[in-house]
């Protein structure tokens, strides 16, 4: 029992527990107060329980939603996980090169997120932005502000150009801390370039690629300034994301029971599927029999 | 695993690698200067040398993972100066413990059997009877990270023993174990290599593993080989200051000495008749060398010198305590036996027999040896 000893300890841990509660905590509990009452106005509310719970789960617009948002950062991940790998692999491992390609990637990064959606947004324009117009005069009618599939197109662009830099920096910050000697164990074994890549690289990188998948997969799930800036969650409904609904509940409509409940829902879907992705990812490649 | 290669050598004739005229350069550093070495498979070679001295270098040519800037290399007589890695028989055991990572123990022994394209039984035989000469038989379902350190390396080598390569190297392979589990390694080692038909070339920066491991040892200082043979005999002879210096730990002590008829001074008050082995030398300066095992704090025998010392420092390193001295004219480390305190700046007596000095002239080469080949019963 010596470890209680020193009680003096929990003083510095306390400044933690201040900052918690006032960033996280103390907001979180305004919301599940919202969530259960019914309010007209200021000092006009009603204790309704489960309903706005009860009613948000049945909404489908939030469904499709959901689904829509499943989807989007489903197909994210896909093609920024590989992408960003195959970058990093491919980037110099020594001399200037690195420090340009470095610059380089993290350009994208420093660019804050509704200035992304501006650029995008004139960039794919048809009548003056630069892709859009080339994209029409060869023939194909693109407009994401028309077509729901040409939005996605827009979005997905915006998405990848943006975070998967992330993904390689983080795996090339990976590759770096193998040691050389993996590499040369793996010539003198006389392994292929993707045995080593299987076998070596790969399972090396497991650490980095966690926490690019996570990161990339919490981030697209919770996507709002770049269809708000593109086409406001448009044409019709087509890019009309988790964030982007919740938005219009409860700014829009002022709607803030349902808005609470439904930002619960939301935390709680994210929370969870983090958890199963880390569970996931902590034992897939394990004790594998190749 | 012999019945794998019976049908390209007979047992008796040894394998041999031969290194002529090697250079290696990279960019203005000069890695390896004019290295001719012959290494057989009858016995295991130690390469012995201080960190950055080259050892390295020497054997990743060895493997072929680099080209030499010059010279040739030969395996039973066969020029392989330009042949790749890939192509090459040979295995590495690193500082580093090399397996991969999300492989199984028995997957990590059997990489180099199935890339070989053994038959599925053939591989689970070499791979449980190899895993068992390394006692990690009971392991072969667990993964590279969930073992410790000393078990590791266990799979490495069984990995780089099962591929039966020609050449198997070990690049200071138990340096990061703690002392019990080297000492524990290195027995199986002097084992397994005895049974072993491969050239086994084995570096170190430690005098006592190498003559542990006995067999032949090349010493390897700043790219050059200062000296290269049997390992005792090289041990009881070191050819140069330079050799003896890496062969001993901690360093060989140097005396500056005068000889002049039949007698030898050390500094101003220490005048001895000439040992036997001494007795044929000429008159002129000579430099006396003397390890740290052969000083005492007590009188051993009668001819013993008696020379005063103030105390510098002490040091205990293991079960031995080093005390460096400083007697005016040259300065020593005794080697004593358990641990001793020695107060700072205290005068000490120190013993030493002068049938134990090795004589090198003023240009560092062995001119008279306590041993001259005659082989001792080695200290410690």
């Amino acid at each position: 029992m010596e470890k209680w000893d020193n009680n003096k300890a929990w003083f510095l841990v306390l400044p933690v527990f201040a900052i918690v509660a006032f960033s996280a905590v103390i907001p979180l509990m305004t919301v599940v107060n919202y969530s259960v009452q019914d309010i007209f106005g200021p000092g006009q509310r009603v204790f309704v329980g489960a309903e706005w719970f009860k009613a948000t789960l049945a909404d489908r617009r939030l469904h499709e939603a959901l689904w829509r948002q499943f989807l989007f950062s489903g197909l994210v991940l896909l093609i920024e996980m590989p992408l960003g790998v195959m970058i990093a692999l491919a980037m110099p491992k020594r001399g200037w090169g690195v420090s340009f390609s470095l610059v380089t990637l993290a350009l994208p990064l420093l660019i804050p997120w509704n200035v992304i959606g501006t650029i995008w947004l004139i960039f794919t324009r048809p009548d003056i932005g630069l892709f859009g117009s080339i994209i029409n005069s060869m023939g194909i009618a693109f407009d994401h502000t028309a077509s729901p599939l040409d939005a996605w197109i827009t979005l997905m662009l915006m998405e990848v150009w943006h975070w998967t830099p992330l993904v390689a920096l983080l795996a090339y910050a990976g590759l770096r801390a193998i040691p050389e000697v993996y590499y040369q164990a793996a010539k003198i074994d006389g392994a292929s370039a993707w045995a080593t890549f299987r076998y070596i690289q790969l399972p090396k990188m497991r650490g980095v690629l966690t926490i690019a998948l996570l990161l990339r997969f919490m981030d697209s799930f919770l996507i709002y300034a770049e269809p708000f800036v593109l086409t406001g969650g448009g044409p019709g409904n087509s890019t009309t994301f988790l964030s982007i609904y919740l938005v219009k509940l409860a700014v829009g409509q002022f709607d803030l029971g349902p808005a609470a409940a439904f930002s619960i829902i939301y935390f709680l879907i994210v929370l969870a599927l983090c958890f199963v992705f880390y569970q996931v990812l902590q034992n897939v490649g394990r004790g594998e029999k190749a | 695993m012999s019945e794998i290669r019976s049908d390209k050598h007979t047992p008796e004739k040894p394998e041999t690698l031969l290194l002529r005229n090697i250079d290696k350069v990279v960019g203005r550093d000069v890695h390896l200067e004019n290295i001719n070495l012959e290494f057989e498979s009858s016995a295991i070679n130690v390469v012995l040398g201080r960190t950055l001295s080259g050892k390295t270098s020497l054997l990743r040519i060895l493997a072929g993972l680099d080209r030499p800037t010059r010279g040739t290399i030969e395996i039973n007589g066969k020029d392989v100066t330009g042949v790749s890695v890939r192509k090459r028989s040979v295995a590495m055991v690193y500082q580093q413990f090399i397996n991969y990572p999300s492989l199984s123990i028995y997957e990590n022994i059997a990489s180099p059997l199935k890339i070989a394209g053994f038959k599925k039984a053939e591989i689970d035989r070499h791979v449980r009877k190899t895993a068992e000469m390394l006692h990690i038989d009971d392991l072969l379902d667990r993964l590279p990270t969930e073992l410790s350190g000393g078990q590791q390396q266990r799979t490495a080598i069984a990995r780089a023993l099962v591929k039966d390569a020609e050449l198997l190297l070990l690049d200071e392979p138990l340096v990061n174990l703690d002392y019990k589990l080297r000492e524990e390694l290195r027995l199986e080692l002097q084992e397994i290599f005895r049974q072993h038909k491969s050239i086994v070339v084995y570096t170190t920066t430690e005098p006592s593993e190498a003559l542990m491991l006995e067999g032949n040892i090349v010493l390897i200082d700043q790219g050059c080989v200062i000296q290269s043979g049997p390992t005792r005999k090289v041990y009881h002879n070191p050819a140069a200051l330079k050799a003896a210096e890496i062969f001993s730990d901690p360093p060989i002590n140097y005396i500056d000495a005068t000889v002049q008829a039949g007698t030898a001074c050390l500094g101003q008050d220490i005048e001895f008749p000439l040992p036997p082995h001494m007795s044929s030398l000429l008159s002129g300066e000579y430099i006396f060398g003397v390890r740290s095992s052969h000083l005492f704090l007590l009188r051993t025998g009668e001819s013993d010198l008696e020379m005063h010392a103030k105390v510098e420092l002490s040091e205990i390193n293991g079960s031995e305590t080093f005390i460096h001295v400083d007697c005016g004219y040259c300065q020593m480390v005794v080697q004593e036996d358990g641990v001793r305190s020695a107060r700072i700046g205290a005068e000490i007596k120190v013993y030493v027999s002068p049938s134990c000095f090795f004589v090198y002239n003023k240009e560092g080469n062995l001119v008279a040896s306590p041993s001259n080949g005659v082989v001792q019963p080695m200290p410690g």
